[in-house]
């Protein structure tokens, strides 16, 4: 066994060696005839549609094929002219991808802390604090979205009413705590272009995000083997140095791979935007898949969602690819 | 043992960390700072939570919340049971909105397991010319969220209708519809989570079972399978959860109010067609549709985690 390893088809079927090349793709079939009629005949039909001015008129069965309009949609998208009010496809372009860094970069930062916090030997209560850190994770994310909609309410959301009773300790009045964070337009930064609806749905999204990745820190952090620690004591280093020259080099094997699933996830948080902020105000917050649900939904223009969506798919493919040639590319530093 | 705090706090002390094994012991101080920080976030975590179970405590007659308090001043289970009649304006029971949302997750979940188990194995074990590319066309597909491909799924599903007049059926309009657009993305998921967790199951089980005399699809079905059941229970657990949440597919495709699912009963809640609702109503139906799935979730977080560390990023 130690030298010659047995394929699984190798062995029992001898020389009957079209039954091995046909098992395979019999094993394929079921998923993809299914995947051939529901999801590869759509998206090349989205393609053909994408071309067309395809709309209500032609929705119905016996109505007549949309007319062929060559590239117009997709200028049209890119010239921000859609019809959507306060829509710009670069500021939106923009914010989805400003949207995503700064989420992502908080994710990982506050989830490896307190991983290295709730890692630490004798701290009390481990239990309790690992069950709390759990609660992000494992409720819906459209509840979430929604109840935190609620809780930053001016009159009747919790923060707001929170921060009157802490301000009230320091003798603050409460109107200063009456702050209108979804519907604001003043940006709360003058020179920078974020409404305060970013900075709730940011608080929002950090609160949903690090426990993931405080998951993946602390399965990385038990795996480095202690000795490494004595030996650095041993040789006189302080717990930061300890930090930055063993632990974080060590767990950056798995936190690459988990920041670029969570740049995916991130750049396509459609439900947490959709309910908490609905893209207002004036579109300020709205994503690509905010946009490309409302072209469908509410402008009904499929000819223009179909091209705005191949849009998104061609961006989604390069952030993709791009993460991942630099987590490929930072990974030889391991060796 | 018992009048000396100063004395139990050391035994206490030593209680809670003698197992912790070998090591440098936390200073006194070190620990309070630990256990502010981790508390403060605890904290951060619960309030959100603990407020809406407040709301849903609050008398239905009171439309907002004027105060934070834990448990309010009337508090009474009425507004879960109001919502258990009927959540929204629409003639629609909890129970129909319930019953709608299970089927469509159930359906679609135990599907795209089903269908997607043998894909995943033929990727996870066996070598065949075009798997390379084959597996890169689920994970592109995997890539693309479910609104990218809704246009071209609501104008083909609306193209297929039988009967006519008041029998009409249109698959768009229809639960059937939805769960088959919902699958379309399940299935790539299912797929690909299915073979990160054959890919850690021994290879050499199946060799041994070949040895023993079984044929390929023996060693598959009483070897590997069986083997595999958990990974395709979190799975289909997975799946249904999404499904569950699902929102943008329902709201674009259904009409009729007896098809409506939960996640859109909630939409009628909250925003621009929430007018009067009572918050209390809107937190217990929230409470509602989370708890059930949340709890299966927090039993089920430790092989889910693994399974996503192991599907998700080991490709």
């Amino acid at each position: 066994m130690a030298e010659k390893t047995i394929g699984v088809f190798d062995s029992a079927a001898g020389g009957k060696s079209v039954v091995k090349k046909v098992t395979p793709f019999l094993y394929l079939l079921p998923a993809f005839i299914i995947m051939g009629v529901i999801t590869f005949y759509p998206m090349g039909y989205q393609v053909w549609m994408s071309f067309t001015d395809y709309g209500i008129k032609n929705i119905r069965v016996d109505a007549p094929l949309p007319d062929f309009v060559g590239l117009k949609n997709y200028i049209n998208i890119l010239t921000t002219n859609l019809g959507l009010s306060s829509f710009n496809f670069w500021r939106t372009l923009a914010f989805n991808l400003w949207w995503t860094f700064s989420n992502v970069i908080f994710h990982v930062v506050f989830g490896i802390i307190i991983a290295v916090a709730l890692n630490t030997e004798g701290l009390w209560f481990k239990r309790l604090y690992r069950v709390i850190y759990i609660i992000p994770i494992i409720i819906p994310q459209i509840i979430i979205a929604n109840v935190f909609r609620n809780f930053f309410d001016p009159d009747y959301g919790a923060l707001n009413q929170g921060m009157q009773l802490v301000g009230a300790l320091f003798h603050l009045p409460p109107e200063m705590f009456h702050i209108r964070w979804i519907a604001q337009l003043d940006y709360p930064f003058p020179n920078i272009p974020l409404t305060l609806s970013y900075f709730a749905l940011l608080i929002t999204n950090i609160w949903l995000g690090w426990p993931f990745m405080t998951i993946i820190a602390t399965g990385a952090l038990q795996s480095i083997p202690k000795e490494l620690f004595e030996a650095a004591e041993i040789d006189g280093a302080t717990g930061w140095q300890k930090f930055w020259r063993i632990t974080l080099p060590l767990i950056r094997p798995a936190m690459v791979p988990a920041a670029v699933y969570g740049i995916v996830v991130t750049f396509n948080l459609f439900t947490l935007i959709f309910f908490l902020s609905a893209g207002g105000p004036l579109r300020q917050t709205e994503i690509l898949l905010t946009v490309a649900f409302r072209l469908v939904n509410e402008q009904r223009a499929y000819g223009v969602a179909a091209a705005f969506s191949i849009y998104v798919f061609l961006i989604l493919l390069g952030l993709t690819l791009l993460t991942n040639y630099i987590s490929k590319a930072t990974e030889s530093y391991d060796a | 043992m018992h009048n000396q705090p100063s004395n139990f706090l050391t035994r206490a002390t030593h209680l809670l960390t003698r197992n912790s094994g070998a090591g440098r012991k936390l200073s006194l101080l070190q620990q309070l700072g630990l256990q502010l920080f981790l508390g403060l976030i605890a904290f951060t975590v619960l309030y959100p939570m603990l407020w809406i179970f407040s709301l849903s405590l609050n008398p239905v007659n009171d439309i907002r919340p004027k105060e934070l308090v834990l448990i309010p001043e009337g508090a009474s289970f009425n507004a879960y049971l109001e919502v258990l009649k009927q959540p929204t304006p629409n003639p629609v029971s909890f129970s129909q909105l319930a019953y709608n949302s299970f089927r469509l997750s159930f359906t679609t979940a135990v599907a795209s397991v089903l269908i997607g188990v043998f894909a995943a194995y033929a990727f996870s074990r066996l070598r065949f010319a075009g798997r390379q590319v084959l597996m890169v066309t689920v994970l592109t597909v995997l890539m693309l969220p479910a609104i990218a491909t809704l246009p071209a799924l609501f104008v083909l599903l609306n193209k297929v209708t039988f009967g006519a007049g008041k029998e009409l059926f249109n698959l768009r309009n229809s639960l059937l519809g939805v769960g088959v657009a919902v699958l379309s993305g399940l299935l790539p998921f299912a797929i690909w989570n299915l073979k990160g967790y054959l890919d850690t199951i021994p290879k050499e089980l199946e060799e041994a079972a070949l040895i023993d005399g079984c044929t390929p699809n023996q060693a598959f079905f009483l070897v590997t399978l069986p083997l595999a059941l958990p990974a395709l229970a979190v799975t289909g657990f997975l799946g249904f959860m999404s499904t569950w949440s699902e929102f943008a597919i329902s709201w674009q495709f259904l009409t009729k109010p007896e098809d409506f699912t939960l996640t859109m009963a909630l939409y009628g809640m909250v925003g621009q067609f929430a007018g009067n609702t009572p918050w209390s109503k809107f937190a217990a139906f929230a409470i509602l549709v989370a708890l059930p799935v949340s709890l299966i979730y927090l039993y089920l977080q430790k092989y889910i985690v693994s399974g996503l560390a192991l599907g998700g990023v080991k490709g």
